[in-house]
């Protein structure tokens, strides 16, 4: 469903991304990993829209998105939590989550969407009028993915949901990543969480320096000597 | 011999009781782990510790000295430094000017504090970015330059607030070294972590705090067969998936 071709990304004059391809299929559970600053966020970044890769293309469901803007992007189905949460503090729960449905077919399916998040986190609808800057770390990532869900989407992005987190509150947001790809929608997961991520995915990638430099299920790469030397430290 | 002694510490905000009745010990030389669920009260604990808020209750001993209601800057020349959780380097300056500015906190001559600034970022591993804004550094990077500037100010006891957050385990390994090794110079070292691979490494003893409560206190192999802490911290899944 998802097809990245070729893209190089640039900040500046500094290459982030070079010649980077993935895909995504419908259903699946996709891991990225790689070091700090190698270009992962970037990776999902460019994905959304907000930047523009300088070379390369990429498809969703069979349109080229390279050059749409990302208000579009979210609407054809692609959502995106980003990396930490970047909730609107001031804005209170139920507000942020509006936010994540600001388009007409997410508007009027608005009040299923909310069931649907209470149903994943019914944390959420306890404190619906609480400001999100209140929030403890965990409910905070909550919201963030409760608002990626509103949009209803089809592939959710989601960048270090774990960070920051109790290792018991760890288990219980990939607990829920798990659902959320069962009832349907296909994850791209970025973790440093290396072993929890691979042990949940069909497939992932690898990224060094840029550059894409190793691929395969999540079981090859749990077992593949450099990863385990290099991202688990075993 | 204790370096810093919190008694029956209780810190409220509003109708919240953030910290209640929270007492421990770090002694000389140690490092001691802080864990407890996200909101328990860990990084309020530091605030107090540090001077950033007063609590209501209780008492605080810096190397025999009392430190309530001292002010950030007066603590931290009486030998005690922390680090942010959301790191907070001066952004548009340079590596090494944000270490001099912990340097010069306490009137050392400039070019006394040249050279310890310098000794200090290679002792980090930061000496090929020193020049560099500190707003360009990845995340591992920005977490040892935030402590870097907290050892630049000379600490006997050091505040590390999730200092490994972020960083995948390779770079947590890196991380256990630079602290051991910090410790072995002779800094004493209270540490927020949820990386259990680093706070388990690491810390001598443990205690564990949920709502603003001790829950438990001890050697780190004791505290994660604790089921207090099972239940309220590492969930079921922890021991089975440390395999």
């Amino acid at each position: 469903m998802l097809k990245v071709n070729g893209i190089d990304v640039y900040y500046g004059d500094l290459p982030a991304l070079r010649d980077v391809s993935i895909e995504v299929h419908e259903r699946e559970i996709v891991s990225v990993i790689g070091s700090n600053g190698v270009g992962k966020s970037t990776l999902l970044k460019t994905i959304s829209g907000v930047n523009r890769p300088r070379k390369g293309a990429i498809h969703y469901a069979e349109m080229d998105i390279t050059r749409t803007r990302s208000s579009r992007i979210v609407e054809q189905g692609i959502s995106h939590v980003p990396e930490g949460r970047q909730l609107f503090p001031t804005m209170t729960v139920m507000e942020n989550l509006e936010m994540g449905a600001h388009f007409q077919k997410a508007k009027k399916a608005k009040e299923a969407l909310l069931e649907e998040v209470f149903t994943y986190f019914p944390r959420l609808k306890e404190r619906l009028k609480q400001e999100a800057g209140t929030l403890s770390g965990g409910e905070q990532q909550m919201l963030a993915i409760g608002r990626g869900l509103m949009s209803c989407p089809r592939l959710m992005m989601l960048d270090e949901p774990s960070l920051g987190l109790s290792p018991l509150l760890v288990s219980t947001i990939f607990d829920i990543v798990r659902q959320i790809n069962d009832q349907g929608t296909a994850i791209l997961l970025i973790e440093q969480n290396v072993y929890h991520a691979l042990s949940m995915s069909n497939r992932g990638y690898v990224l060094e320096n840029g550059k894409l430099a190793l691929q395969g299920t999540g079981q090859e790469l749990l077992t593949n000597a450099h990863i385990r030397k290099t991202y688990l430290g075993l | 011999m204790s370096n810093l002694i919190a008694t029956d510490i209780t810190k409220r905000f509003g109708g919240l009781l953030a910290v209640n009745k929270l007492s421990f010990e770090l002694a000389e030389g140690e490092i001691l782990g802080l864990i407890g669920p996200n909101g328990a009260g860990k990084t309020t604990v530091f605030n107090c510790l540090s001077g950033f808020l007063t609590p209501e209750e209780g008492s605080m001993y810096l190397g025999g000295n009392a430190i309530k209601g001292l002010q950030p800057y007066q603590i931290c020349q009486m030998g005690m430094a922390r680090t942010f959780q959301i790191v907070k380097p001066f952004p548009t300056i340079s590596v090494f000017d944000n270490v001099m500015v912990g340097a010069l906190a306490h009137g050392t001559s400039l070019q006394e504090a040249k050279s310890m600034s310098q000794d200090i970022i290679e002792s980090v591993g930061l000496r090929k970015m020193r020049d560099l804004e500190a707003q360009g550094l990845p995340l591992p990077l920005r977490k040892r330059l935030e402590m870097a500037r907290a050892l630049a100010t000379r600490p006997r006891v050091l505040l590390l607030d999730e200092v490994m957050a972020g960083l995948n385990p390779t770079e947590v390994d890196e991380m256990i070294d630079l602290i051991n090794q910090i410790n072995q110079d002779g800094v004493s070292v209270l540490l927020i972590e949820h990386v259990m691979r680093g706070v388990m490494a690491l810390s001598q003893r443990m205690i564990v705090i949920n709502y603003g409560e001790k829950i438990a206190e001890g050697v780190p192999a004791e505290i994660v067969k604790n089921p207090l802490v099972i239940e309220a911290y590492l969930g079921k899944e922890f021991l089975s998936a440390q395999g």
